[in-house]
């Protein structure tokens, strides 16, 4: 961002945008202080000149490049789920070296909060919960979500952790991975079919015609389930003898190819073999589209996990690409991240440049999302350094959470809190990514604006304490307002109505200050992804 | 005996069987009630943990210590041949307004099941999970059915029962507004509607600075997301500087009334109800915890019959006092019974444990008759011995008392087709919705 503004300038740019946002002018001209800055809209690949490809040829401009500090703030959120520090801010946008944008993608992807924050998301689609409808029980969620972040940790290729997942047997407390077939509704062949067709292929095999519902079931006809003398452990295993409904021999895999089934072999085994193949047209696929649905907001394919037929993706070469870089990185999906995040079309602007309905459908813009309930309770933690309580209803000793625990390391579904709740936290019932529901209700409103809760947490604020009595110019405790909740400087302009506030409320700097801190955490800006 | 074949001829008789009703799409939201509703509104006093039937409304006085502990006594009440428990001598005296269900069962000894299975009248575990009955509430009788108050259309007073997600399939939409604070305070102190110390001018002063400095909404004013959170924000000003949330404030009440109900949160929260519904608020919860008592079952008893016995008590009396009772159904009960048999030993030291297999809820209002045993138990309260009932049953006995059209489906995110009525799903095991004591 070009800080060397003068403040006249400054003003005068915000008189423009919003002189040209009311009256309804196009954005395209010069950039929304203090979102974004003016480039030359390079493609930096491949994958945008897909994207710009298919904008052009629906009458598109991608809107402009978001600022450093847009994107310092977007790229946390993003990768780590977590809201910068003041010093990480101040540190990046005093950083002048070119590249700085790159290899802050890097730094990030290597923190400790990236298998935080992902095990998360991972943990919803693979519905890990201790009770109801998912009855993992809680020592088996634990190890299983330890297991799925062990994985992001040691950046396991997607094959393997696929493989891993589909063919492992063992004790659900000892072999952890096994409670991907416990964490179905039921443990019917058909059951278990559905919840892999979705996690695997994106395919909602509800639809399907009876055949091939029952030749994909017959794959894991054989998965036996046993108790031990252990309390709540499960065994998972192949099980050769095991008689149920589906009948055996003959199968046929989802794409109509023909298999035989040998009653010696897991027939998981002959599964996975035929799903992780390259030329497989459901899972590098899937598998793209999903982390393009996560940072982008939207799948190629959309809804992300409706892959069929008559809902094509919006941009096919687009995902075609994506499914060839997966498979050419040997499915080292942090290359996906990657390519992704560094490019130019991650990093536009929320702010579109064109009115065409389809603007956010085709990736005209970064769309704007609430945060999701945990980033933003934990957002909400960091900037007055307090901590929540997290609590199940499942009375057992493995539930014990510590106080400092952040909301993104909760490994159990049914370890929560009535923010998460209202928040849209997804109940791990379906599998399905859109379970998350960030949309905005009344009662969320309420409680950001005016509850006690919320209030609580600035009120009793140590860290703010600090913060409003230092000793400092009401300018300077305004910019570090802003640069700790919205992780950039003010402008004059916000400079001056907050000063403006203190003065004409009479309320007082200390309390003056703390609704400053109270409306900008209501702010969009705050609230969303942008 | 009721069956399948009768459930099917009262949808003959309430003349939706024919063609017209069953063209209608799937997804059909809001639909019009077909006649006029017997209730309008729900007061659910959900037990959490599940509460005794047989220290309640299902007394066992010859079962012997074994069973009764020193709750062994039955009193009679103002309705004929109808005795519970000696800890509820108030609701004895009510007995005319409430019909007790004695043969609840299920089977299921877990909470989280029998929670979701009590509260959404449906089975667990086919690949769904359905919403609550205040959620289908919410769909039918709030915003979407024309409803046009600014308190959420389905509170829970005051914390969330938790174990499922109540909403289920239908989204955070129809989720339950939950209270937080405590009725019984001096100020009762709703989250997000009442903030203690900021005054009105404040909040006003704060909302101008909060709009003032919102830039990323100014710099996209056409933003459908940006729209709807605006549509929020209004909701929820409306609610905290306008009058509507003058309603949570108890202190209107004559202190004679707030005696009588009992100066305890269950007391209060259940005079809260009574504001709530009279202000036309379809579907109030009180979540009323501590009723799993596998240890010292019986001190617990004695310290919470009593404050339950006068806060029910006088909830039927006002709201028949004040006309509501003929339109508000009152449903007490948990997700299951508990254990007939005592377990003396430790560690529970006299406690009762899960259980499922025949427990009681009541009933009252909106259209259930008062005075009438439905159902009931061995001599020892453990076997249902006549007249079963599952929780679809009573499920569907309140959906239509609330008016629900009966060929209404629920709109499901994956389209699939899914009745209104949970006893209209397949391959249940039914005792029949609840005619006996439906008006």
């Amino acid at each position: 961002m070009k800080e060397l503004l003068t403040v006249k300038r400054l003003e005068c740019y915000l008189l423009i945008v919003v002189a040209a946002a009311m009256s309804g002018w196009g954005l395209a001209g010069s950039p929304v202080v203090p979102f974004e800055i003016a480039d030359k809209a390079q493609p930096r690949h491949q994958g945008d000149r897909l994207v710009f490809k298919r904008l052009s040829k629906l009458g598109m401009t991608p809107a402009a490049l978001c600022s450093d500090a847009v994107f310092h703030r977007r790229l946390y959120l993003d990768v780590i789920g977590t809201l910068p520090t003041t010093a990480e801010t101040k540190a990046f946008l005093a950083d002048k070296s070119s590249g700085k944008r790159s290899k802050l993608v890097d730094r990030l992807m290597a923190r400790e909060e990236f298998a935080d924050y992902w095990a998360l998301k991972w943990c919803d689609l693979l519905r890990v919960k201790a009770e109801f409808p998912i009855n993992l029980w809680p020592n088996a969620a634990q190890a299983y979500h330890r297991w799925v972040r062990t994985c992001l940790v040691e950046n396991v290729p997607y094959d393997k952790f696929a493989r891993d997942l589909l063919t492992a047997s063992g004790s659900n407390f000892r072999v952890p991975q096994v409670n991907f077939y416990r964490s179905m509704q039921s443990k019917t062949p058909e059951a278990i079919a559905k919840g892999v067709a979705l996690g695997f292929m994106g395919a909602r095999t509800d639809e399907w015609p009876e055949k091939k519902k029952h030749d994909l079931a017959a794959f894991f006809s054989k998965v036996g389930f046993k108790g031990t003398s252990e309390w709540k452990e499960e065994v998972v295993y192949f099980d050769q003898w095991k008689t149920n409904a589906v009948k055996l021999m003959v199968s046929t895999f989802p794409d109509g190819t023909p298999v035989r089934l040998k009653p010696a072999e897991d027939p998981r085994v002959t599964f996975t073999d035929w799903l992780v193949r390259p030329e497989n047209p459901w899972f590098a696929a899937n598998a793209v589209n999903r982390v393009w649905f996560w940072l982008m907001g939207r799948g190629i394919v959309h809804e992300p996990d409706d892959f069929r037929s008559d809902n094509p993706p919006q941009n096919e070469e687009l995902l075609r690409w994506l499914a060839k870089e997966l498979v050419s990185a040997d499915y080292d999906l942090k290359h996906i991240y990657r390519l992704i995040l560094n490019s130019r079309t991650y990093q536009q602007s929320a702010i579109p440049a064109t009115d065409h309905p389809e603007r956010t459908a085709s990736f005209a813009h970064y769309p704007v999302r609430r945060l999701d309930a945990e980033v933003l309770i934990d957002a909400l933690c960091q900037i007055t350094g307090t901590t929540e309580e997290y609590t199940s209803a499942i009375p057992e000793p493995f539930t014990f959470i510590p106080e400092d625990q952040r909301s993104i390391e909760l490994m159990d579904g049914s370890i929560s809190s009535p923010f998460l709740d209202m928040f849209g936290r997804p109940a791990r019932d379906t599998g399905l990514l859109l379970e998350r529901n960030n949309r905005p209700t009344a009662a969320q409103r309420l409680h950001l604006l005016n509850s006690s809760h919320i209030r609580k947490k600035f009120e009793t604020s140590g860290k703010m304490k600090k913060l409003l009595k230092s000793k400092v110019k009401p300018q300077q405790l305004i910019a570090r307002i802003y640069m700790e909740i919205l992780s950039r400087p003010p402008t004059k302009a916000e400079i001056e109505a907050a000063m403006t506030y203190e003065k004409s409320s009479k309320l007082g700097r200390w309390r003056a200050s703390m609704d400053l801190a109270w409306a900008l955490i209501n702010t969009k800006e705050f609230m969303y992804r942008h | 005996m009721h069956d399948m074949t009768i459930s099917r001829r009262d949808l003959l008789r309430s003349g939706l069987c024919g063609a017209a009703g069953l063209m209608l799409p799937g997804g059909l939201r809001a639909a019009p009630a077909v006649s006029a509703p017997r209730a309008k509104a729900v007061i659910q006093i959900w037990m959490w943990g599940g509460p005794t039937h047989i220290d309640t409304f299902d007394p066992k006085p010859d079962a012997g210590y074994d069973y009764c502990g020193p709750l062994d006594k039955a009193i009679g009440t103002n309705a004929d041949g109808i005795q519970i428990g000696q800890s509820l001598p108030l609701l004895a005296k009510q007995a005319d307004k409430y019909s007790i269900l004695r043969g609840m069962t299920h089977g299921v000894n877990a909470h989280e099941t029998a929670s979701y299975m009590v509260q959404t009248g449906r089975k667990a575990g086919d690949g769904d999970v359905y919403p609550s009955a205040g959620a289908v509430t919410s769909l039918l009788k709030g915003y979407d059915a024309g409803y046009k108050g600014l308190i959420p259309p389905y509170i829970v007073l005051t914390a969330p029962q938790g174990r499922f997600s109540e909403s289920g399939f239908l989204g955070s939409r129809y989720r339950p507004f939950s209270t937080g604070g405590d009725p019984k305070a001096e100020r009762f102190a709703v989250e997000g509607v009442v903030a203690e110390g900021i005054s009105d001018d404040r909040q006003r002063g704060r909302r101008e600075l909060l709009h003032k400095l919102d830039a990323l909404g100014q710099a996209m004013p056409d933003s459908s997301e940006f729209k709807a959170l605006d549509a929020c924000e209004k909701q929820a000003y409306d609610l905290i500087l306008g009058d509507a949330g003058k309603i949570f404030d108890l202190t209107a009440e004559k202190d004679a009334v707030r005696d009588c109900y009992g100066r305890n949160t269950f007391g209060q929260s259940c005079l809260m109800a009574r504001r709530l519904v009279e202000k036309g608020v379809p579907y109030v919860t009180i979540n009323y915890k501590g009723w799993d008592t596998h240890k010292q079952h019986f001190q617990t008893m004695r310290q919470k019959l009593p404050e339950m016995d006068q806060g029910m008590s006088t909830l039927l009396q006002d709201l028949s006092d004040r006309g509501l009772l003929d339109s508000t159904i009152v449903w007490w009960g948990g997700e299951f019974g508990r254990r007939p048999k005592v377990q003396w030993d430790p560690p529970w030291n006299g406690g009762r444990g899960h259980y499922g297999n025949a427990f009681s809820s009541v009933v009252a209002g909106g259209g259930f008759k008062g005075g009438i045993v439905v159902g009931a138990t061995d001599a020892k309260g453990e076997e249902v011995i006549d007249r079963p009932i599952h929780p679809w049953d009573l499920v569907a006995s309140m959906y239509e008392l609330l008016g629900f059209d009966p060929s209404a489906m629920l709109p499901h995110p994956q389209g699939k087709k899914i009745h209104v009525y949970p006893d209209m799903a397949a391959g249940l095991k039914k005792g029949g919705r609840l005619k006996e004591i439906m008006s």
